[in-house]
């Protein structure tokens, strides 16, 4: 019975086109409001979190004690966030993290889309081992190889060629202790080598597409196979560029192992990290930790307002087209 | 003409393997317009990405693998008074109290993925694939938090579990009553109330890469079954479903990676200490930490590499089946 039924409304149409339509979505109403009201509810369960957090971050913590945690506020305003700002020295971290995530995406962006390059425009003996390689490797747990890592970055000696000072803040360029350990350049030696994999992975589907006789005509041309990558190649990726830059700067923003473990000197570390830190300074003012948190958290969700779009497709094109 | 007949044979016996030749080069075209210069560039281009991957990713792997069978703490030359054959790994398994627990967190993270924050994930998607009013709010709603780092999930969620001052206990009056629930303190209850955590994040993630797949799916199939009189459940789970086969094993394989490399909440929780231990927080604690046991460190590595290889592999052979 119920079956027949339902043969209706997709028939229907097709036979009465217009009219069939309307008793069609009346009847759909009732199923699509319960939806509605699922999927709202669900949307207050996974907005309060984050809800209380802005809650609790606008309140002095007086406020909080003299009313109780959960209670109406008798004064709301910025007060905490310029505590954590100046007391936590926010902006440092945030000049941090800029110098690390800008060189990580641009250079991780650059040795991937070469490797996708060759591994798709050409075939040679290796050409999928190596896909392979850099695939697999980017799927480990960093904690498999965090202890020769470690033992790898304390070894390794680095010049020291002097520092960028600006204003109070100094940037080393190179290393200022002759090693990788501790070290901004460590950071991003590892953000690109371990991020390489994912984007060479992703970059090598799109580039699949790309059909060969482009790279063919070209190299017909004369043009040699650096300038076919710059200028033929890269170009055509531009929305795979894009989708990766997006998810490339998050995923390196939020990084907290790679700069617990790799960098030992506070003022080296990225936003992400530092707030750990925060919680011992300020263990006992939620609020101002609340506070730090949604500092912490603005980029990322400014970027991802901004271009979700390509935030979406970079995630994507990374498992559809597998 | 039987001479004629002898010498036209060679002759074409000859001819047969220069058309084939004229194939082959005709194949290999693509090597014959790349000039020496290119195909040095072409070495430079992967080889430079290559060494750095192999020096920091594989090396490492492999030397975790020989580190496991010392007892070297990681100061001065490693020689082969070290060598220690399985002891770390028969400590571990019968001596050290941390890795079963570690083992079995790791467990219960992966089953609370797979069972509860996965299928949560993908249920949200098949009720957002649809063409409805505000689809695309709930989806930048329930994806949100995938963009925010796991130390902020943590922090924010921290604000809801703590015991006097979290929101939880006192919106239910626990605080007052005194009946406190330790939900981050407590080792019985805290794994769970990490993973609600982690979850808020996961099931969005899922999400996002299931209505891809989704969208992927050809829309006649699913008329053909309406037409049929499948019902929504029954074209799910009957046509759409098996369709989606490739999309649902990268579903697995992140999943399952996510669950090994949980560190960053349990970390900013309590370090991982009390009910929050997992093998990645014991590999660095041991070896990275003023600890220095890099051999026995090593060992817990090895495991959580072996672990990982199951859905590693699982990934590269449908991937790269289809790219072959």
């Amino acid at each position: 019975m119920t079956q027949n039924y339902q043969l209706l409304p997709s028939t229907m149409p097709a036979i009465f086109p217009g009219g069939a339509v309307k008793p069609n979505r009346r009847r759909m109403r009732p199923a699509r409001l319960a939806l509605h009201i699922f999927l709202g509810a669900m949307v207050v369960l996974w907005l309060f979190p984050l809800f209380w957090a802005v809650y609790s971050s606008l309140r002095p913590l007086s406020d909080t004690i003299q009313n109780g945690y959960v209670s109406w506020p008798s004064s709301l305003g910025f007060t905490n966030y310029a505590t954590v700002w100046t007391q936590a020295e926010i902006p440092y971290y945030y000049l941090n993290t800029l110098v690390i995530v800008v060189p990580g995406v641009i250079l991780t962006l650059l040795l991937a889309s070469m490797v996708a390059f060759c591994c798709t425009q050409f075939s040679w003996k290796f050409n999928l081992i190596v896909l392979m390689l850099f695939t697999a490797g980017n799927l480990l747990p960093p904690q498999v190889i965090i202890v020769p890592l470690y033992w790898i970055y304390l070894h390794t000696p680095i010049a020291m060629l002097g520092s960028i000072d600006a204003g109070r803040f100094s940037f080393a360029l190179f290393s200022d202790n002759n090693l990788l350990y501790d070290q901004y350049i460590g950071i991003i030696l590892i953000h690109v080598v371990f991020q390489t994999g994912f984007a060479t992975f992703v970059l090598s589907n799109y580039m699949k597409t790309i059909t060969k006789e482009i790279t063919e005509s070209a190299l017909v041309d004369g043009a040699n196979v650096f300038r076919i990558w710059w200028s033929v190649i890269l170009p055509l990726c531009r929305p795979a560029l894009a989708a990766m830059a997006t998810l490339l700067f998050t995923f390196m923003y939020n990084d907290f192992f790679w700069a617990l473990i790799l960098l030992k000197s506070g003022d080296k570390r990225p936003i992400t990290s530092a707030l750990n830190n925060l919680q011992g300074e300020f263990f006992v003012n939620n609020n101002l930790i609340a506070a730090g948190a949604l500092l912490a958290c603005i980029p990322p969700i400014v970027v991802y307002i901004l271009l979700q779009r390509h935030f979406v497709a970079g995630l994507t094109l990374g498992s559809t087209k597998g | 003409m039987a001479n004629t007949t002898t010498n036209l044979a060679p002759a074409r016996a000859q001819k047969a393997p220069e058309a084939g030749a004229l194939v082959a080069t005709r194949r290999k075209r693509r090597y014959t317009l790349l000039t020496r210069h290119d195909k040095i560039l072409i070495a430079l281009m992967v080889g430079v990405p290559l060494t750095l991957d192999l020096l920091l990713i594989w090396g490492p792997t492999l030397a975790s693998i020989g580190f496991s069978f010392t007892n070297w703490d990681g100061i001065g030359p490693i020689t082969g008074d070290n060598f220690v054959g399985f002891k770390n790994y028969q400590f571990m398994f019968t001596g050290y109290t941390l890795f079963w627990p570690a083992f079995t967190h790791n467990l219960i993270w992966l089953a609370w993925l797979t069972f509860i924050a996965t299928p949560l994930g993908m249920f949200f998607a098949v009720l957002l694939d649809r063409d409805m009013r505000g689809t695309r709010i709930y989806q930048s709603v329930f994806f949100l938090p995938v963009v925010l780092s796991l130390v902020v999930v943590g922090f924010i969620w921290e604000l809801q579990f703590a015991p006097t001052e979290g929101f939880i206990n006192n919106a239910f009056g626990l605080v007052k009553s005194g009946n406190l629930i330790d939900w981050l303190g407590n080792p019985r209850i805290n794994l769970f109330a990490v993973l609600v955590a982690a979850s808020w994040r996961h099931v969005g993630y899922v999400m996002i890469l299931y209505l891809a797949g989704l969208k992927s799916v050809d829309p006649s199939l699913r008329e053909a079954a309406k037409v049929d009189g499948a019902t929504e459940v029954q074209t799910f789970f009957s046509v759409v479903l098996p369709v989606m086969a490739p999309i649902n094993v990268i579903i697995v394989v992140v999943t399952a990676i996510e669950a090994l490399r949980a560190f960053d909440i349990a970390f900013i929780i309590n370090q991982g200490k009390n009910g929050l231990e997992l093998l990645s927080i014991l590999i660095t604690n041991n070896s990275v930490s003023e600890a220095s046991l890099v051999g026995f460190g090593s060992a817990i590595a090895v495991i959580l590499l072996f672990i990982s290889l199951g859905p590693i592999i699982l990934f590269l052979s449908r991937t790269m089946r289809s790219a072959a």
